[in-house]
């Protein structure tokens, strides 16, 4: 047996101390983003738990140095609790209504649709992604409008006091469709459907079709099949689907100031106590209401197996 | 007034121990007596537009000139709100001027970010509008803090096909239920600021309907007044469709939504009647409110000599004059209203300037009424912004 003169190389070496160390070898792979993680990410919302001890200055606006619990008795009032509400609430609404339009066509998708027809149809479903999300909330301004195509289309097929109707309801109405909460819902659906349909579509591609003749055979009823098979193994990628849309929902700002009735959104409250009012405390505060939601929705979407659809 | 001083001593004290921290070694509270030789370049802290070079449209160009001029290249910092004004100059020694609203301004001051500038240094200081001369938003105990720039209105704006020959001249329209010309009630069909500062639109109208309240500045509100206030946004609300806050969505939402009657800006007003819409302006009789921008100086200007030159520069009247153009705006030299190509010779009075007088300009709340009353007497401006979200929220 000879033995190399040179002895081994830098290669050899590096390969060598890991193998001999294997958690330096899990510390190289994880450095990057544990230090994203934990100094970017944990860094900034630990910063921001801070800002929301400090005091405001009544007078200058200035953030003094002392610290107060004031932010955070102030972020219970009748009217932050609204806003949460109304969020949390339309976030809700519109996971459900994009989970009851994007079922059908993922199964549809996923089922019965032909190689071409599939492609296309995913094609169909990411090209909006493509353009910009403003483009898409003003046109959506302009189809939803007083003047705008939609109500010129009701009026044609004479179903003009149906919407009446519709938009005198309380709550709901307004003066028209883009001033109403009816309208900030349709919105808001058509521009978070994609990020359901497509993990809808990922989990039922997993179905195989033998455990549907399994059960069939079995002589379980369509119906059964469904519920049993189908429904239950596409759950997790509804779950994960639904994480998506409720928690886009939970955070956009942009929507709500040009569509619907100006009610504010926890994204619009933040923005304004921070932008406008200068009032980082009240603003920091706040912020903390939508991460305890998701962790809250997180959990619960754990134990439906959301993230082994992700 | 025991409040007042302290301010001022504190404002005071701030100059001074900045003073005494920057290298350059200004003596106290001492103003400049002349302007030197330029020191190369200027930084100017801006509203997006308000530093043109010709970039966005050559014709709207106030820059070019001002550098070959003086040897001042000119670098601009643009901020999107106020408070990222307040942000950027507190404390900070790279920039040297700031393009203020009235709703910072006094925070400016009363951080000691802003320094009093020496307006004997400032030769055309006598063509400013002797209305801005001595306002309230940049003079504090008859020091100058700055030099006006711009201002502009907070107009009504009406449909001419709703309103037909009978205008409204009152905000009455924006405020109570009311059936309007063409028959069906204002419900639905107006639209009010989204901006807090438009609680005092509501004072202002408050102090001509209701006398007993003893309103006489809409910006500074005892808790009486300020609830009162409150109450008749809430009543508001209920006929408000939008709230608007972005000027495109406003003139869209004139155009595509019916709306019959707001409060608005000239520019808006001017744009739909450009595309031939019917929408006409109007100062109320209860008078309007507005906002005025004042070029003002860091206390830690790097480059004080270009910044005294960029503030005279400012007021030449070719200046003042696109800048209106460019903004539907009302310049603070009025004789920058005659004889600019980009203005035309209606374009002071589309914009507003015979209105002037009627005019309560946007400052800052605070809690000691802007130094007249002990602190705690006004409801400050950081409550006005958490309760007029709650309005706007419906409670």
């Amino acid at each position: 047996m000879t033995t190399d003169s040179k002895g081994p190389t830098l290669t050899h070496r590096i390969a060598r101390t890991l193998h001999q160390r294997p958690w330096l070898k899990v510390l190289l792979l994880l450095a990057l983003p544990v230090i994203w993680l934990v100094g970017v990410y944990g860094g900034s919302l630990g910063a921001l738990l801070v800002q929301s001890f400090y005091a405001l200055d009544s007078f200058s606006g200035a953030i003094g140095d002392s610290l107060t619990l004031d932010s955070w008795r102030q972020l219970f009032t009748d009217a932050n609790v609204a806003v949460m509400m109304r969020t949390v609430g339309m976030a809700a609404a519109v996971t459900v209504a994009s989970v009851i339009i994007a079922f059908p066509l993922a199964y549809y998708m996923a089922r019965y649709a032909h190689k071409r027809v599939k492609a296309l149809l995913v094609l169909a479903v990411l090209v909006p992604l493509w353009s910009s999300y403003l483009v898409r909330v003003y046109s959506w301004k302009l189809i939803l409008a007083a003047d705008g195509i939609i109500n010129w289309f009701v009026e044609r097929l004479g179903l003009g006091r149906a919407l009446q109707f519709l938009l005198e309801t309380p709550f709901i109405g307004g003066p028209s469709l883009s001033i109403s909460l009816v309208g900030q819902f349709l919105v808001f659906v058509y521009i978070w459907l994609p990020y359901m349909i497509l993990p809808i579509h990922a989990s039922l591609e997993r179905v195989p079709g033998s455990l549907l003749e399994a059960s069939a055979d079995l002589g379980a009823h369509p119906a059964v099949t469904f519920r049993k098979v189908t429904w239950a193994m596409a759950i997790p990628g509804v779950a994960a689907g639904s994480i998506f849309t409720f928690s886009l929902t939970l955070g956009d700002y942009i929507i709500p100031t040009i569509i619907g009735d100006s009610s504010p959104f926890i994204g619009l409250a933040i923005y304004s106590y921070q932008g406008v009012a200068g009032n980082l405390p009240l603003a920091a505060a706040f912020s903390f209401i939508p991460i305890a939601v998701m962790a809250v929705y997180l959990t619960a979407a754990r134990r439906f197996g959301a993230f082994e659809a992700l | 007034m025991r409040s007042r001083k302290l301010i001022l001593l504190i404002t005071a004290f701030a100059l001074l121990a900045t003073a005494c921290t920057s290298s350059g070694g200004e003596e106290g509270e001492d103003l400049p007596t002349e302007v030197g030789e330029g020191e190369g370049n200027v930084v100017i802290v801006s509203w997006a537009g308000y530093i043109e070079r010709g970039d966005t449209d050559p014709a709207f160009d106030w820059v070019t000139q001002f550098e070959a001029d003086t040897g001042c290249a000119v670098e601009n910092k643009v901020a999107g709100t106020s408070d990222e004004m307040v942000a950027l100059m507190t404390g900070s020694d790279e920039y040297d001027l700031v393009t203020a609203s009235g709703d910072s301004s006094l925070r400016l001051i009363a951080g000691g970010s802003v320094q009093e500038v020496n307006i004997d240094l400032i030769e055309s200081w006598d063509t400013v509008d002797p209305r801005l001369q001595d306002a309230e938003w940049h003079t504090v105990d008859g020091a100058h803090y700055g030099v006006p720039y711009s201002s502009g209105f907070n107009v009504l704006g009406y449909n001419t096909e709703v309103f037909g020959d009978t205008p409204p001249d009152s905000w009455s329209v924006v405020f109570e239920e009311t059936t309007l010309p063409d028959g069906e009630s204002n419900a639905g069909r107006i639209q009010a600021y989204d901006g807090p500062i438009y609680i005092a639109d509501a004072a202002l109208y408050l102090s001509a309907t209701q006398p007993d309240l003893g309103i006489e500045d809409p910006y500074q509100l005892n808790t009486e007044q300020y609830e009162a206030a409150l109450n008749l946004l809430r009543q508001q609300r209920e006929l408000v469709g939008r709230y608007w806050h972005d000027a495109f969505i406003q003139i869209d939402d004139f155009t595509n939504e019916g709306v019959a009657a707001s409060s608005t800006w000239p520019f808006q007003t001017n744009v739909l009647q450009a595309g031939g819409a019917p929408i006409d302006k109007v100062v109320p009789v209860e008078g309007a409110t507005g906002w005025a921008d004042t070029t003002m100086m860091s206390s830690n200007a790097p480059n004080p000599n270009c910044a005294y030159m960029w503030m005279e520069w400012s007021l030449n009247p070719k200046l003042q004059g696109d800048l209106a153009a460019w903004f539907g705006t009302v310049p603070a030299v009025p004789a920058a209203c005659e004889g600019n190509e980009l203005l035309g010779p209606d374009g002071c009075a589309n914009n507003g300037s015979e209105s002037f007088d009627e005019i309560l300009f946007w400052k800052t709340p605070t809690d000691d009424c802007n130094g007249t009353a002990e602190a705690g007497s006004c409801v400050p401006y950081h409550e006005w912004v958490t309760d007029y979200l709650a309005v706007i929220g419906g409670r």
